[in-house]
């Protein structure tokens, strides 16, 4: 057997083990099955919820707000990232401020929130953008200022152009930075869907499902709606790395 | 960490810069701040948002007071500090556990790492309705919560400490003909102490925002509850009060440990 046939069913054996356990002590009545429904149950719930369309229906709701509002706090927090990398000003007055602020766990801001924009779409996506906002901003102004001092000299010399600083110095060096703090922003983000969804359980989205799911006390339907929150987080954060790889090429090459 | 800040700790904590410099720039600090605070207040006279979507800052200023000086404010910051002392040390000791298994034996990893993989990807918000059923909404649900927040960073952290033990070191104390005991306690756990310490810290900060996340949901004392509270009653003042409460004590927790960071590194410097 070689090393990795050895480490593939190594991983396997407590997942497998562990979900056999489970099957084994649902259908033997070990444990109740209101906690712990037997896994084909689980299945069960999600194929029907995924061949009636209510799952397809909630996951691009999520989807949906999740992305409305990455685009907006993301584009928001490049500009100030930007401002405040660029102009010592700017940065001088808006940064102790925002620094403050950044000190607010994130979801402590929902029921703010949720009090000026209601528990609508709009709030949703203003609290999905706040997420986004604070690690794109951050990582921008960062990456502003990775710029070397001796580029600036020489653009400088050369007599480059407000806009050509830009183009062709600093934008170029805080592109690492910018794309750290973008895959940072999507995982806020979809951490800022989650919690939006939880506690302004209006309308379609996983979220709701689940708080729906826990009041019906339907486990097999909250334990779906979790681990399709974790595959669809998963799989944007590979997406992420994959874009963010891709768009770098350039730096090794 | 910033280069100024590096400077900092190199040169003892000596100023980079003049006094008066320093005051100038608190003070443009302080210009937005002052200008919402003005801009606020005059909304507030002039009526240009309702009441609910913004009180007086003197209302919020008055509610902070009082909740300050009943004790209630302070009540509510203990419960919340004790559930993350809790929480936050079950979920440390056991990731720090995990990790320096794993680190230290490739079956232990190759068993478990898989399994804990995929149980991280499941964000600890998004696991709170789920361990609600079974465990109630009492501490229990509470201290969970804050412990697999914790135990996830901490867990990685430790590994990789282990893992970027050199092995050069490691050969020498094999030359030395190290027990494994004095193996782990001479060069492994000294080797690892940075990256350990960097998963205290970020297990804590999660901690925290684990907190905030079960007390909004489901808790009748602490900050998080004052939170919903003062939502449920409509009082935005209470509202603010808690998130500034909520702010500074995250802010203060983090900042007493980038403290004992730099000793830590200090110590290492002077170690090596």
């Amino acid at each position: 057997m070689t090393r990795t046939t050895q480490k593939i069913l190594r991983g396997l054996a407590l997942p497998v083990g562990l979900l056999g356990l489970w099957q084994l002590s649902a259908s033997l009545g070990w444990t109740d099955v209101r906690f712990l429904p037997p896994l084909d149950e689980v299945g069960g719930t999600f194929l029907r919820e995924l061949g009636s369309g209510g799952l397809a229906t909630n996951i691009g709701a999520s989807l949906g707000r999740n992305l409305a509002g990455f685009a907006l706090g993301a584009g928001l927090g490049l500009a100030f990232g930007t401002a405040t990398g660029l102009s010592r000003p700017f940065d001088r007055l808006f940064g102790p401020s925002f620094h403050a602020l950044k000190q607010i766990a994130l979801l402590a801001w929902v029921p703010l929130i949720s009090m000026w924009f209601g528990f609508g779409e709009t709030a949703k996506v203003a609290f999905i953008a706040l997420g986004a906002f604070i690690p794109v901003a951050l990582n921008t102004h960062e990456g502003m200022r990775s710029a070397s001092a001796q580029l600036v000299e020489v653009g400088t010399a050369l007599r480059f152009s407000r806009a050509q600083f830009l183009r062709k110095l600093f934008l170029p060096s805080a592109l690492p930075s910018i794309a750290t703090g973008l895959q940072l922003g999507l995982i806020y983000s979809w951490l800022g869907t989650i919690g939006a969804e939880y506690f302004m359980a209006v309308g379609p989205g996983i979220g709701g499902l689940i708080i729906a799911g826990r009041e019906r006390f339907e486990m097999d339907l909250v334990m779906v709606g979790v681990v399709l929150l974790g595959v669809i987080g998963f799989a944007l954060n590979a997406l992420a790395t994959a874009a963010t790889n891709r768009l770098l090429v350039w730096r090794t090459a | 960490m910033s280069a100024g800040e590096t400077l900092a700790v190199l040169g003892g904590g000596a100023e980079a810069q003049p006094s008066g410099a320093r005051i100038r720039r608190a003070a443009v600090g302080l210009l937005v701040p002052l200008a919402a605070l003005v801009i606020w207040a005059a909304s507030a006279q002039y009526g240009w948002l309702p009441i609910q979507i913004l009180p007086e800052p003197l209302v919020v200023w008055d509610s902070l007071v009082q909740l300050w000086s009943s004790g209630e404010l302070l009540d509510h910051a203990r419960v919340s500090l004790l559930r993350v002392v809790y929480g936050f040390s079950a979920g440390a000791a056991a990731g720090l556990a995990l990790g320096l298994a794993m680190g230290l034996s490739e079956t232990v990893e190759d068993y478990v790492r898989p399994l804990f993989t995929a149980l991280a990807q499941v964000p600890t918000l998004a696991s709170i309705p789920l361990l609600m059923l079974p465990l109630g909404i009492d501490e229990a649900l509470k201290v969970v919560i804050i412990a697999k927040a914790a135990f996830v960073p901490m867990t990685l952290n430790a590994f990789a400490g282990v893992r970027g033990v050199p092995a050069q070191l490691v050969e020498v104390a094999q030359a030395f003909r190290f027990t494994r005991l004095q193996l782990l306690r001479r060069v492994i756990l000294p080797g690892a102490v940075a990256p350990i310490f960097t998963g205290v810290r970020y297990g804590l900060t999660k901690s925290w925002t684990a907190l905030v996340a079960v007390e909004l949901l489901a808790s009748s004392e602490g900050l998080g509850y004052l939170l919903v509270w003062g939502r449920q009653m409509f009082w935005l003042d209470v509202v603010i009060v808690a998130m500034i409460a909520i702010g500074v004590v995250g802010f203060l927790m983090d900042k007493t440990l980038a403290l004992a960071e730099t000793r830590l590194q200090r110590w290492r410097v002077t170690a090596v």
